[in-house]
């Protein structure tokens, strides 16, 4: 973490300060969860499916130089050009080549977290390039200078008084309205405008078929559409696990991407693109930065069979009430917390703990991603590399010498219960973290120990 | 000095996991009673309005029904190029900015999502679908398949250089979950099944 970074707990509280807020917050994300729920009920092979997804994914990341490489040689004899980035770095000069090749200054986004992740943006205006994100959501957080709090509802931690606010002041709304319809309005016609004038657009990719050199891109809103239709020049940003075989495997991802993410049976616009237009350069940049040394990670590398559908966000009660941002990483909630230590451990070496492993995140993961094993995997891990500092590490040594010795388990705990008969304030006190929010009960008299050597006979 | 290419490959191989196989089962059978109500639920829940017609002809007529006043129609539909007043004979598709409405062909419907495959053979312009304020679809009753798996059968994705699955109008819901139908790309969608 930047010094300038809360860490997860930290960035809770302030969260945590605004109770309405969060409640809402939390309703809000749960109903998205039920919505999934709904949706998945109707589908009597959902559990099937997900076993499918599972294992294409698994073969996948089996098998990745092969598929990568035969994807390669199709999109190139489609036209695309393929490009190959080792890192963050190296993706975005691509990117920025690519632009400044055609002397294109200004470009929109449909939405890619691996340009998150990458920090596209930042870089391209330091290059004296605009980037405009077009997703709605995107642009919503966007204009206000944050980053997304979620993968796919990036704004979902704003009110629409906020929204209201924030297209006040930029766009020129009515001031303090907060209609979503009015509001939307007044965003589609403030970007039809910069899809009509910009030459460069770039896109996610969702799928990339190494069958047929294609991929897909799914949105509600069009805007990825809009956007590359309309451009002389389509760039796709793509982590290189985003690879499946075939293209009727297709038909399993489709099925359980949107039901996941947001209950819908399907996105509006699953676009499937094969070869440029007449005219028009398209390029793939695969991108690995990080990714191999994720997949040399036994315990670790099936969180590349993310589809980032949000389901696990959504469902997490650690996620509902702290928000995508306290998670300071591109990819927040469960499967950011799995994927962000991989980057960089010192600085998301808190992340792993912002979790109270129920285990929801795996039950709804569509591919089956062991999310909540892997959590507590990276504790030890993060431990034994000694990235876990302070009252944590401290604490838990002596609790591992206590609970080793019975002697000083029964002398610790006779102590303990006698100290908090005469001084509960020495546990209930803000000192204590783990009180702030719990009260600890009365202590009994006697140890269990003490009870069964009175009572056994 | 090696590519990031070679580098990026190299890396895979070190790392990867000995090789799984592709699970046999991955396609499934979805049984409605009656495929093409099932895809006219569907699609109304999803934001789009369906109506099962006998002909073209009936499609002309309540064309202009529903659009009495309309201009700027696009139409890639032979049989009701008549009522077109926009010419889709342009190079470049910044010049489409004025459709108000496109009638275009689809190739399947799919029951359980009410997504329709077009591809741009039968749009003539990728943007067309998109950048119109408004999308007619129209698709015989037979085209209509149960579910994914069986569209992808029927589908080679790769015949043409770009296809689609739409599914409903444009929508948002990105302002505090409140569904905004019309974000950046077609208003309404209108689905007319010829049976």
């Amino acid at each position: 973490m930047s010094p300038h970074t809360l860490d997860h707990a930290a960035a809770s509280e302030v969260f945590n300060r605004d109770e309405p807020r969060v409640d809402w917050h939390d309703e809000t994300l749960w109903w998205v969860r039920q919505k999934r729920d709904r949706a998945a009920m109707q589908l009597p092979e959902w559990e099937a499916l997900r076993e499918a997804a599972s294992q294409i994914k698994h073969h996948v990341l089996s098998n990745l130089d092969t598929l990568l490489e035969n994807f390669e040689r199709k999109a190139q004899e489609n036209g695309i050009t393929v490009h190959w980035a080792a890192n963050a770095q190296e993706h975005n000069e691509i990117v920025w080549s690519l632009l400044h090749k055609k002397g294109i200054d200004r470009m929109i986004k449909s939405k890619s977290m691996l340009t998150e992740e990458c920090h596209l943006n930042d870089f391209l205006r330091s290059k004296g390039i605009e980037v405009i994100d077009t997703d709605l959501g995107e642009r919503i957080v966007q204009l206000r200078q944050e980053p997304p709090s979620h993968i796919v509802l990036p704004a979902i931690h704003l009110k629409k008084s906020d929204v209201g606010d924030t297209f006040h002041e930029h766009l020129g709304t009515e001031k303090g309205a907060t209609d979503p319809q009015y509001l939307t309005e007044a965003a589609r016609q403030h970007l039809r405008e910069t899809f009509l004038t910009r030459r460069a657009a770039l896109t996610g990719v969702n799928f990339a078929i190494a069958e047929t050199g294609g991929f897909v891109v799914c949105t509600n809103e069009g805007n990825a559409d809009m956007g590359a239709h309309l451009a002389e020049i389509h760039i796709a940003s793509m982590g290189f696990e985003k690879i499946i075989p075939r293209a009727d495997h297709l038909g399993v991802f489709l099925r359980l991407l949107t039901r996941s993410a947001t209950g819908q049976p399907v996105t509006a616009y699953s676009s499937h693109f094969h070869r440029p237009r007449p005219g028009q350069e398209m390029h793939i940049v695969i991108v690995d930065n990080g990714r191999t040394t994720q997949l040399g990670r036994p315990d670790f590398r099936n969180s590349l069979k993310c589809i980032r559908c949000g389901a696990c966000m959504n469902t997490c009660p650690v996620y509902r009430r702290s928000g995508g941002h306290s998670y300071h990483n591109a990819v927040a909630g469960p499967i950011g917390s799995i994927l962000a230590p991989n980057l960089d451990m010192r600085k998301n070496a808190d992340l792993p703990f912002a979790s109270t492993l129920c285990g929801s995140c795996s039950n709804v993961c569509p591919v089956k991603i062991d999310i909540h094993d892997q959590l507590y995997k990276w504790r030890q891990v993060l431990a034994q590399e000694g990235y876990v500092g302070g009252i944590k590490k401290t604490s838990l040594q002596l609790a591992s010498k206590v609970l080793a010795s019975p002697t000083l388990f029964k002398l610790s705990f006779n102590a303990a219960r006698t100290a908090l008969r005469i001084a509960p304030w020495a546990a209930n006190n803000p000192l204590n973290a783990w009180s702030i929010h719990r009260e600890l009960p009365d202590a009994p008299k006697d140890s269990f120990r003490q009870w069964w050597e009175k009572n056994r006979k | 000095m090696s590519s990031s290419r070679e580098i990026i490959l190299q890396a895979i191989r070190a790392n990867k996991p000995d090789l799984l196989p592709l699970p046999s089962v991955y396609t499934f059978e979805s049984n409605y009673p009656d495929v093409l109500a099932q895809y006219q639920q569907t699609l109304q829940m999803i934001g789009g309005t369906v109506e099962v017609v006998p002909d073209l002809a009936k499609v002309a007529e309540r064309l202009q029904e529903i659009y009495p006043d309309l201009t700027h129609i696009a139409i890639t539909i032979p049989e009701l190029a008549h009522l077109a007043d926009a010419n889709l004979a342009v190079s470049d598709p910044h010049e489409l900015e004025a459709i108000q409405l496109a009638v275009i062909p689809g190739r399947y419907g799919v029951a359980e999502n009410g997504a329709i495959w077009v591809t741009e053979q039968e749009m003539q312009h990728r943007a067309l679908p998109f950048i119109t304020q408004h999308l007619v679809l129209v698709i015989r009753a037979e085209t209509i398949v149960p579910n994914m798996h069986e569209a992808y059968r029927r589908i080679q994705v790769d015949e043409t250089g770009f296809g689609t699955f739409i599914a409903g109008p444009s929508k948002t819901a990105d302002i505090e979950q409140s569904l905004v139908v019309g974000a950046h790309g077609a208003r309404s969608l209108v689905v007319f099944i010829i049976a």
